[in-house]
């Protein structure tokens, strides 16, 4: 059995990647924004904002992204919504990643300690000035290390898109490997490609941790 | 009227009444220094006179100005009131400066360059010009503390509030501290002071609280307190706390 790797498949799955690499940026911009107003919502507000959340925060937790990329798409078409293919996966995605987020903002806002609340309230800020100056620029730090995994993870995630006829990388790669049945190289030209763009964010993200340390805070690598 | 009235502060956590009836005033320039054995609603008191606590009962009025009325700014008022904690309670992620400038730039509206002078001003005031640029994981506690003065004075607070400031430090750290504190009850600084440091409390003082329970026991010139109390569970405080931590503070 010999290996035959061509060429002429960079450019389409060029177009793939190029998909893919928009589409994870556009989600998880949108789940880091959604999610941050989800982890303040769940730590400072109490009554049906915070049932509201929290219930958001477990349904989209709890349940396979796959079902809610497909309730999205085909569910929401048969109540005759009906979304393209990308806008479906830029919703699912980024609703999902929201939840994930969340718990991670939640995570590090609790992981500032109370005495810095008590000292920035004692100088006269309102809440959301200690929230926005005191408390986000630590937690922020701190929630860095996980929330690049979930970055890398969302990354990897958005190959499910596919499935809703998305030609992104994984979509492209599936188009030339049903055309000429050369399944093994081209799904390992797109694995490679895949791991590349991780190793490259995952690089970009601790050099920029780097950047914002600050002594005392977190923990040193 | 005084700087400070307080009147029949309550507050209770769960079951345990912390604070069962406090009343005192503070005149302007006035220092006075709380002692009493821990857990006996010390800092509760402190943390309700900004309401960083909200008390259950009970009046407080800040240069006239009522701080419990539903209808007061409580930020306003909190802006004029200095804060030092015992374990400093610097903000993290900022440098001294920083520390010092967050305040005057997010609260009194003061333009950048202004408050940098102003923080400048301040670190310098307290011995740490030089010290402008370090992250407080940088700092000895000392310094840390005296940072977070310079963090309050730069607010130009009418009055400051002290919660133990030196129980957090080290022995040989202590000093410094309290060497700062002199100086600004010297400079006429209003001051409300919960303290260990018998030393400070009886050169410094105007007069002294002893609490314990939840009220006050007695108060009085610390000449008084200190060689001729009227209760004798003061005097019995007093020698005991002498003995442990020493008088030279």
């Amino acid at each position: 059995m010999e290996l035959i790797f061509k060429w002429e498949w960079l450019p389409e799955l060029g177009r793939g990647l190029v998909l893919t690499v928009e589409l994870t940026a556009a989600c998880i911009s949108m789940g880091a924004v959604l999610g941050l107003f989800l982890a303040i919502a769940r730590l400072y507000a109490r009554g049906p904002i915070y049932w509201l959340a929290s219930a958001y925060v477990q349904f989209f937790r709890g349940t396979p992204l796959l079902v809610q990329l497909f309730m999205i798409h085909f569910g929401l078409a048969g109540w005759g919504i009906r979304l393209s293919p990308l806008f479906s996966g830029i919703i699912a995605m980024g609703l999902n990643t929201a939840a994930y987020q969340a718990e991670y903002f939640r995570g590090a806002i609790q992981a500032v300690k109370r005495g810095q609340t008590l000292a920035a309230l004692s100088l006269g800020m309102t809440r959301w000035q200690t929230i926005r100056h005191v408390i986000l620029p630590q937690a922020l730090r701190l929630v860095l290390p996980s929330w690049s995994n979930e970055l890398v993870y969302m990354l990897k995630y958005t190959s499910i898109v596919y499935l809703i006829g998305l030609p992104d990388l994984m979509g492209m790669g599936r188009t030339i490997a049903s055309d000429n049945f050369r399944f093994f190289e081209v799904y390992a030209v797109v694995a490679l490609i895949y791991l590349a763009l991780v190793l490259i964010i995952t690089f970009a993200l601790r050099s920029v941790e780097a950047r914002i340390r600050v002594p005392g805070l977190g923990t040193a690598r | 009227m005084a700087l400070l009235v307080v009147e029949d502060l309550h507050k209770r956590y769960g079951k345990e009444e912390v604070l069962k009836g406090v009343s005192f005033t503070l005149e302007r320039g006035e220092t006075k220094v709380i002692i009493g054995p821990s857990g006996t609603g010390k800092s509760t008191l402190l943390r309700c006179i900004n309401r960083l606590t909200e008390p259950d009962r009970g009046r407080i009025w800040l240069n006239g100005e009522e701080v419990t009325s539903r209808r007061t700014n409580i930020y306003r008022i909190r802006a004029q009131i200095g804060f030092v904690f015992q374990d400093f309670n610097l903000f993290t992620h900022l440098t001294a400066l920083d520390n010092v400038r967050l305040g005057l730039i997010r609260v009194k509206r003061m333009d950048k360059r202004a408050a940098t002078e102003r923080a400048k001003r301040e670190l310098e005031r307290v011995g740490l010009a030089d010290k402008a640029n370090a992250y407080p994981a940088q700092l000895s506690g000392g310094q840390q503390q005296r940072v977070s003065i310079a963090r309050a004075l730069a607010m130009d607070p009418k009055l400051i509030l002290f919660d133990e400031p030196t129980s957090a430090l080290d022995p040989e750290l202590i000093g410094e501290v309290l060497q700062v504190m002199i100086e600004l009850a010297e400079g006429g600084m209003t001051m409300l002071v919960v303290t260990h440091e018998m030393g400070f409390a009886r050169s410094v003082a105007d007069e002294i609280i002893f609490m314990e329970k939840g009220v006050i026991v007695e108060q009085g010139p610390p000449e008084v307190l200190f060689t001729n109390p009227r209760v004798p569970r003061t005097a019995e405080f007093l020698r005991k706390i002498t003995e442990f931590y020493g008088e030279s503070g």
